[in-house]
């Protein structure tokens, strides 16, 4: 059984780049990746900004290999161009060397298709193209994935809303140490739609000028889309073949906050529980966690509930912590995974991101966000994932220093 | 396969039979649904209204299941139980509160939307709303990958009984069908055009299979009761198989890891529908590694659907307990009398999502 779960890839497209390398430079220049809405019509095109991926669907389909293809959902090829990037990070060539596994997360799947069918289907129902609808489950984007990377074994899919990708990242190490797998490739892919545009909308939590977490006048958060996806290897791996470790996954925790279907627990008792259950598993203290990167969407009860849930863990030495929302959007089923990519950077680099958006400090909270990115020295990194439905989870990830092992 | 011992001691389902072990019920259709069994005990008479029937479904379902496990544990008093963790599975999630909010999306052209069909059509909602019934703070994940979203929930739990993360979980699968999803599954070409008599399902040549729902969940714990109906062994899923010898050795493979052979299997429970095109593999198993095997079926009796293969473990399960096969589900009988020691589920969705469950008398 291998004790150790280590990250030795990583994959990312997303509103402020097209792969890893990019991302990182939008982080460092401080650029965010929120702007007008340009991917679809909508009513709401000009009043609610959106993190779009700066690439059509024409020009996703040429780079994964599948220009003309019809059948392949915008989720689908955000995730095929974001994994194979964390499977070539990774150096792996021969997908069949090892025992290796995908487990991916989505909240709405192939909907960006849907939808377009829906409307036709409705005039009648003996119209609609197929091929618009065929996609629609959430399973679908993670078997293009799979056979796009040649994964065949074991291959599932998390929706635990927003939450979904850092679960993904749980399952996948648990597989790991319990020898089921030797590695698995764990991630998430959520395209925009009109369905969760509007469906945000309706809840009145969408801030019409970008998110602004943790911040005392936020008033919402920003759609994003987007896919990441890591590679987890185990410790026997790892050694056989001299891997270059990028971080090591050290703890993670989940809970319900069995509180509200949509809204968090004013004293946030799930995040608490995530956090808690991740710091322990680590073997840490809460003050060995030298950054968080928080759930932080911007909504005044998220940033709240969570805000208050740190504190009850660290009480008055929080670390430095943010929202890399700013830059990103929301990125719901990817977020955790996009977040956790962001992580590893930030313990790659040992630097610290901005909490864009951020001016005025949150009257019931003891601290703020870092507002400039900053070297530091960073050992732990913790990342929040909240979702409806009351799912929690966190993750602490570690610099892997050469002799830990 | 797992070392350390799950034992299934509570089950709950809601499914289109009443009393299956009873009286089984046959229908003239191409599609089956659950009837409503009873929700105003399980569910706040003000939630029903708002609920999707989906997650009325899953609620009630977990509620039998935990009743049965509470009721179950041998002393007069029943114990309630807050499970340590709740995983679920679905193939398509909460399609009526999707369908609906889409409709009005369209309808109204996104103007004067509402959130409560958005706020429940994210896959999660049952076993968020099961949590937030029951107060359960504890593991909460959903799988949503199409023919395997149960069984990748079992395989969760096991992983984690082995881990020592939980010694307890509550595990099920449930999957609506609504009046849209079929119709489009209907162009697809998924089920047969004319109903027929679920009696003979396997027997009807025309295209495609009968659709259907459900709600099954399972209660596991780590240690024995005397009313505990089996033991989980293991659970396996594969995608796309290159042939049916693939699955042939997959089958070998999954049952050494248990330190047994097909010989060693006293049932078999297939997921065979009556579509001719993806019944050929199951009938190849039958014929080749199972020949001398009693072999079950189900799906004429709750359809064909993501998670029917949580229906298949409910009905194995029993009959490990009672160490009887009931009558609608026997496809060949054995010619002597048998203890059912190990019992095979082999499923799988439209010839794409395969899985085997094991489950041993405990």
């Amino acid at each position: 059984m291998s004790k150790r779960v280590f990250i030795t890839g990583i994959g990312i497209v997303c509103a402020i780049g097209k792969n890893v390398e990019e991302t990182f430079q939008s982080l460092l220049a401080g650029k965010t990746g929120i702007g007008e809405i340009t991917l679809f019509n909508t009513m709401h095109k000009g009043i609610i900004p959106m993190a779009e991926v700066k690439m059509t669907t024409e020009e996703l389909l040429e780079e994964v290999g599948k220009a003309g293809k019809k059948n392949l959902t915008r989720t689908a090829l955000l995730g095929m161009k974001a994994a194979k990037e964390a499977l070539g990070s990774a150096g792996i060539s021969n997908i069949h060397q090892y025992k290796t596994g995908l487990i991916s997360a989505s909240t709405v799947g192939g909907m960006d298709r849907s939808e377009d069918f829906y409307a036709s289907f409705l005039s009648d129902p003996a119209r609609g193209r197929l091929i618009d609808v065929v996609n629609h489950d959430c399973g679908d984007s993670t078997e293009r994935i799979a056979s796009h990377l040649g994964i065949s074994d074991l291959v599932t899919t998390i929706s635990t809303a927003c939450s979904s990708s850092v679960n993904a990242l749980m399952f996948g190490s648990n597989l790991i140490k319990t020898g089921q797998l030797d590695r698995v490739v764990v991630g998430g892919t959520d395209a925009v739609t009109r369905f969760t545009l509007n469906g945000f909308n309706t809840l009145m939590i969408l801030d019409k000028t970008g998110c602004h977490p943790f911040d005392e006048n936020r008033a919402g958060l920003t759609l994003g889309e987007g896919a990441a996806f890591l590679v987890l290897e185990s410790e026997e791996v790892v050694m056989k073949d001299g891997k270059n470790i990028l971080a090591e996954v050290s703890g993670y925790g989940n809970a319900n906050d069995a509180y509200h279907q949509t809204a968090s627990s004013p004293d946030g008792t799930g995040a608490f529980m995530a956090m808690s259950k991740a710091i322990a598993m680590s073997k840490l203290q809460p003050n060995d966690i030298d950054y968080i990167n928080v759930h932080g969407t911007g909504t005044q009860n998220n940033d709240l509930s969570e805000g208050i849930a740190i504190e009850r863990i660290f009480g008055e030495h929080v670390p430095p912590y943010s929202s890399t929302k700013g830059f990103t959007g929301h990125t719901l089923g990817a977020a955790g995974a996009v977040e956790a990519v962001i992580s590893v950077l930030a313990l790659k680099h040992q630097v610290v991101f901005s909490n864009l958006g951020f001016s005025i400090p949150m009257k019931e909270l003891h601290n703020r966000p870092v507002t400039t990115n900053h070297n530091a020295s960073i050992r732990h990194v913790l990342s929040n994932s909240f979702g409806f439905g009351g799912n929690n989870s966190a993750v602490v990830l570690s610099r892997y220093v050469t002799g830990d092992a | 396969m797992t070392n350390t011992p799950v034992y299934i001691n509570g089950l709950g389902s809601v499914s289109p039979q009443k009393a299956l072990l009873v009286e089984p019920l046959f229908f003239e259709a191409n599609q089956l649904r659950c009837a409503d069994p009873g929700y105003k005990e399980f569910i706040p008479a003000e939630m029903i209204r708002r609920m999707g029937r989906i997650i009325k479904m899953g609620v009630t379902a977990s509620k039998l299941c935990l009743r049965d496990a509470g009721s179950s544990s041998g002393s007069n008093m029943e114990r309630e139980i807050i499970p340590q963790a709740i995983i679920t599975g679905t193939g398509l999630g909460c399609m009526e509160d999707t369908e609906k909010f889409l409709t009005s999306m369209i309808r109204n052209k996104e103007e004067f939307l509402t959130p409560t069909s958005f706020i429940q059509s994210t896959h999660n909602t049952v076993a968020g709303q099961i949590a937030l019934l029951i107060k359960c703070h504890g593991y909460n994940f959903t799988y949503v990958h199409r023919g395997v979203s149960f069984e990748s929930a079992l395989l969760d739990a096991m992983t984690q009984f082995e881990m020592g993360e939980l010694s307890d979980a509550l595990v099920g699968g449930t999957d609506e069908l609504t009046v849209n999803s079929f119709a489009i599954t209907s162009r697809l070409g998924y089920w047969k055009r004319k109903p027929v008599d679920t009696k003979n399902l396997l027997d009807d040549r025309q295209r495609g299979t009968i659709a259907g729902e459900g709600a099954t969940f399972f209660f596991l714990e780590n240690y024995q009761n005397e009313h505990t109906y089996a033991r989980l062994m293991g659970v396996t899923t594969f995608l796309k198989p290159a042939s049916e010898k693939e699955v042939s050795k997959r089958v070998h493979d999954f049952l050494a890891t248990a330190g047994l052979t097909t010989n060693d299997i006293d049932l078999v429970f297939m997921g065979l529908n009556g579509n001719p095109r993806t019944d050929q593999v199951y009938k190849f198993l039958a014929g080749k590694d199972f020949a001398d095997t009693p072999l079950a079926y189900f799906k004429h009796l709750c359809g064909e659907y993501h998670t029917a293969s949580a229906f298949a473990a409910w009905l194995a399960a029993q009959v490990i307990s009672t160490q009887l096969v009931p009558g609608a589900v026997c496809l060949k009988s054995s010619p002597k009398s048998t203890i059912y020691e190990h019992v095979l589920i082999y499923n799988h969705f439209m010839g794409n999502n395969h899985a085997f469950i094991l489950l041993s008398r405990p």
